[in-house]
């Protein structure tokens, strides 16, 4: 089963080897890892994605924790989060598959963010399955390349606990 | 180096950084540090010259860093060592990579090559803390010399708390010469680092309740107890709630082995009677330990009937390998402190009766009658003149296991041993740092030959610090260990498991210490009384059964209760 991990850590460097290290030596899969700044200078944000069973993510969830440069570890397994990847797309788009191409487009909430003589390169945001939806639908076209930043994810107000 | 543009009131103090880390390391207590010199750590190396600070120069810096690793064994002090950037770093990573297993506290300061090289191939450079990063609890290189002094308070700390740990400082030699302003200390605060203050009462009550219903209780304790100076602790609630005590290799001198409650050490070379006890009990409770593999065998196996409590200060501990019925995290002292309170006398008259048919039965033996000296009979006779109250040392392999098996170990600290790692030739330098700790007092190396050969050099250090340190070599000419599995399940090919060694009295006498041979059985405890009356370094050599075997035996992959070599015992008997 997937779980998102969310990991509030120092930034400072060493930070991601340490983490990507220890996944390597525990022999933990990484679905998907993603890095950025937080409004505190101090302070990076990790989200991680890891397939494997309660147990194994359990273990994961303590030796990151266990990371003396790891300030924060949440699970999001069994929680409402919001979760989103963001993809760029380049999908070959000869002038007489277009009007076709640009329909899918819109089905999806897509936007155009680059155009050539052969090809449009889409920008693609929403969870995951949408992001796997997309490629499914552009495959016949022709897909030419795929960038995707992995998961970032955000807990949901919890509305039953706080009223 | 960094200037402020603030003009400084007069009285502000600047020292160079390498000043700076003498002054944090006596600021920490530090009396006693091992290492080896080289280029980019001359600048501290100079300011040590003046230092109060005694300064043990192994040969090696391996030798160097299971030298504080035994130094904090034997005393739970941090044990400090440093070394040169490249090689001198390299070296040290099989030192840190055995007290990080054993989570020993050691703090290790390295040199690195200029910040301005640094990365780009420099002479003697290597990436110390790439490379020590999955050896150390945690490791950091200082790139402003303002932080030196935080940089190593926080490795001290990091060190010495919660699950102790080595912790590795890489400071570049212009952090070294650069002149700094003398800061009042600041305490220590990392935000992502929680030490386990306060026990969670609810799971104490549980535990004491656990115990309390409990006909056939099991405690199973590891180097934890030891780290966490809780064997007065783990005693008493031994004693208050009449429960027997297993202990790992780590463990032993939890609880003293002269005790009817000790079921001395299970596992793979364990005793019949531990393994049996494990097997038959309804409620196991560890306490500072991991449930390796040596001690579980097959894990789905392992205590089939018990309720697990499971008591450790590392969260992660808990139900790595299996799950807990009770997980307490917490420090052992202070768990045990509050669960004596709750945990009641049981007479458990049965599982008692059963315990000591197990022992009555099945006691570790070896064959008194035969001609050559058998490994377990020197053992026995060290323990005999010392009456048991030596500091051992070990080296990793049968002698190890031999030592654990027929020693009995009185007291916390006694027994100093690589068990994680397995790191042979971690005796003869842990044995020098355990008698730097010990002045005047008795330490022994039970080594093997084969772990002895493999850090042999260090004999000079010993020579050279007028150590009385004592080396038994239980030597058998085998690495005989692996011979015993290529005998056992390898159809006796011994492939390169056989050594050519040299004559190791006449390498001693060399090195300016005392040698001695022993080939005649008759001549074992003459040698050891010799041996034991030595004030110069001793090594003796002791020629025994090429091919004695260690038993009880339960093979990797086996439950604990599928043991082999009761059939020898008890031909024995």
């Amino acid at each position: 089963m997937k779980h998102i991990l969310s990991a509030l850590v120092l930034n400072r460097p060493g930070v991601l080897a340490h983490v990507a290290g220890m996944f390597a030596a525990r022999a933990f899969n990484i679905d998907s890892l993603t890095v950025g700044r937080t409004d505190d200078a101090e302070l990076s944000r990790m989200t991680i994605v890891v397939i494997g069973d309660d147990r194994v993510v359990e273990q994961v969830r303590k030796q990151l924790a266990k990371i003396v440069s790891v300030v924060k570890v949440q699970d999001f397994a069994g929680q409402d989060v919001v979760a989103r990847d963001l993809m760029l797309i380049s999908v070959s788009a000869p002038p007489e598959k277009r009007p076709e191409i640009l329909a899918l487009i819109e089905m999806f909430n897509a936007k155009v963010v680059d155009i050539g003589p052969k090809f449009v390169m889409v920008e693609v945001c929403g969870p995951e399955t949408k992001i796997e939806a997309f490629i499914d639908a552009a495959r016949p076209y022709g897909v030419r390349n795929v960038v995707r930043t992995g998961t970032v994810a955000m807990a949901r107000y919890n509305r039953s606990q706080s009223e | 180096m960094t200037e402020t543009n603030a003009p400084s009131p007069a009285k502000l103090v600047r020292k160079p950084g390498s000043q700076i880390i003498v002054d944090t390391l006596v600021e920490q207590g530090v009396d006693v540090m091992f290492g080896y010199l080289g280029g980019v750590v001359l600048p501290l190396f100079d300011k040590l010259y003046d230092a109060p600070i005694k300064f043990i120069i192994p040969r090696h810096e391996q030798g160097g860093c299971h030298m504080a690793d035994a130094y904090a064994r034997a005393t739970g002090k941090v044990g400090v060592v440093v070394a040169t950037s490249g090689p001198g770093a390299t070296n040290l990573t099989t030192g840190l990579a055995t007290a990080m297993m054993d989570s020993i506290p050691l703090v290790a300061i390295t040199g690195q090559v200029r910040t301005e090289l640094i990365g780009n191939d420099a002479f003697q450079e290597a990436d110390t803390t790439g490379i020590t990063r999955p050896v150390t609890k945690h490791n950091s290189i200082v790139k402003d010399p303002n932080l030196l002094a935080q940089t190593i308070r926080e490795a001290f700390f990091i060190a010495s708390t919660g699950r102790p740990g080595p912790v590795l400082v890489d400071i570049p030699v212009d952090m070294q010469v650069a002149e700094i302003e003398v800061k009042p200390a600041e305490p220590v605060s990392l935000p992502g680092y929680k030490v386990r203050s306060r026990v969670h009462n609810r799971q104490i009550t549980l535990a004491a309740e656990a115990i309390n219903a409990s006909e056939r209780p099991v405690l199973y304790v590891g180097g934890g107890i030891i780290i966490a100076n809780a064997a007065a602790e783990l005693s008493e609630l031994a004693h208050k709630a009449n429960i027997p005590v297993t202990m790992t290799l780590l463990g032993l001198g939890s609880i003293d082995q002269g005790s009817e409650l000790s079921l001395d050490m299970l596992g793979m070379h364990g005793s019949a009677y531990a393994n049996y006890a494990v097997q038959g009990c309804d409620l196991l409770i560890a306490i500072g330990a991991r449930f390796d593999d040596r001690v579980t065998g097959k894990l789905k196996t392992f205590a089939p009937k018990a309720k697990v409590v499971h008591i450790d200060i590392d969260p992660a501990s808990i139900a790595k390998n299996m799950p807990a019925d009770i997980p307490v995290v917490g420090d052992a002292k202070e768990t045990l402190a509050e669960l004596i309170r709750e945990v009641q006398h049981r007479d458990r008259k049965e599982w008692f009766a059963q315990i000591a048919e197990w022992k009555k039965k099945y006691p570790f033996r070896y064959d008194k009658r035969a001609h050559a000296i058998k490994p377990q009979m020197v053992i026995e006779e060290v323990l005999r003149q010392t009456k048991g109250d030596a500091t051992i040392v070990t080296g990793v392999g049968q002698h190890q296991m031999w030592t654990a098996q027929f020693f009995r170990f009185k007291r916390p600290r006694q027994f100093i041993t690589s068990g994680g790692l397995g790191t042979m030739g971690f005796g003869l330098p842990a044995a020098i740092g355990a008698q730097i700790a010990l002045p005047g007092q008795t330490v022994i190396d039970i080594d093997g030959d084969s772990s002895f050969n493999m850090t042999m050099a260090e004999l000079c250090t010993a020579v050279q610090y007028e150590l009385p340190i004592k080396v038994c070599i239980i030597n058998n000419g085998y690495m005989g260990m692996v011979r015993q599995w290529q005998q056992l399940f390898y159809g006796k090919r011994y492939s390169c498991s056989s050594l050519k060694n040299p004559d190791f009295a006449t390498v001693a006498r060399a090195f300016g210490a005392v040698g001695m041979t022993v080939t005649e059985k008759k001549a074992v405890p003459e040698a050891i009384s010799a041996m034991l009356a030595e004030t110069r370094p001793c090594v003796v050599d002791f020629h025994v059964d090429r091919e004695e075997n260690v038993w009880p035996m339960v093979p990797a992959g086996k439950s604990l209760h599928e043991m082999s070599g009761l059939d020898i015992f008890e031909s024995m008997a």
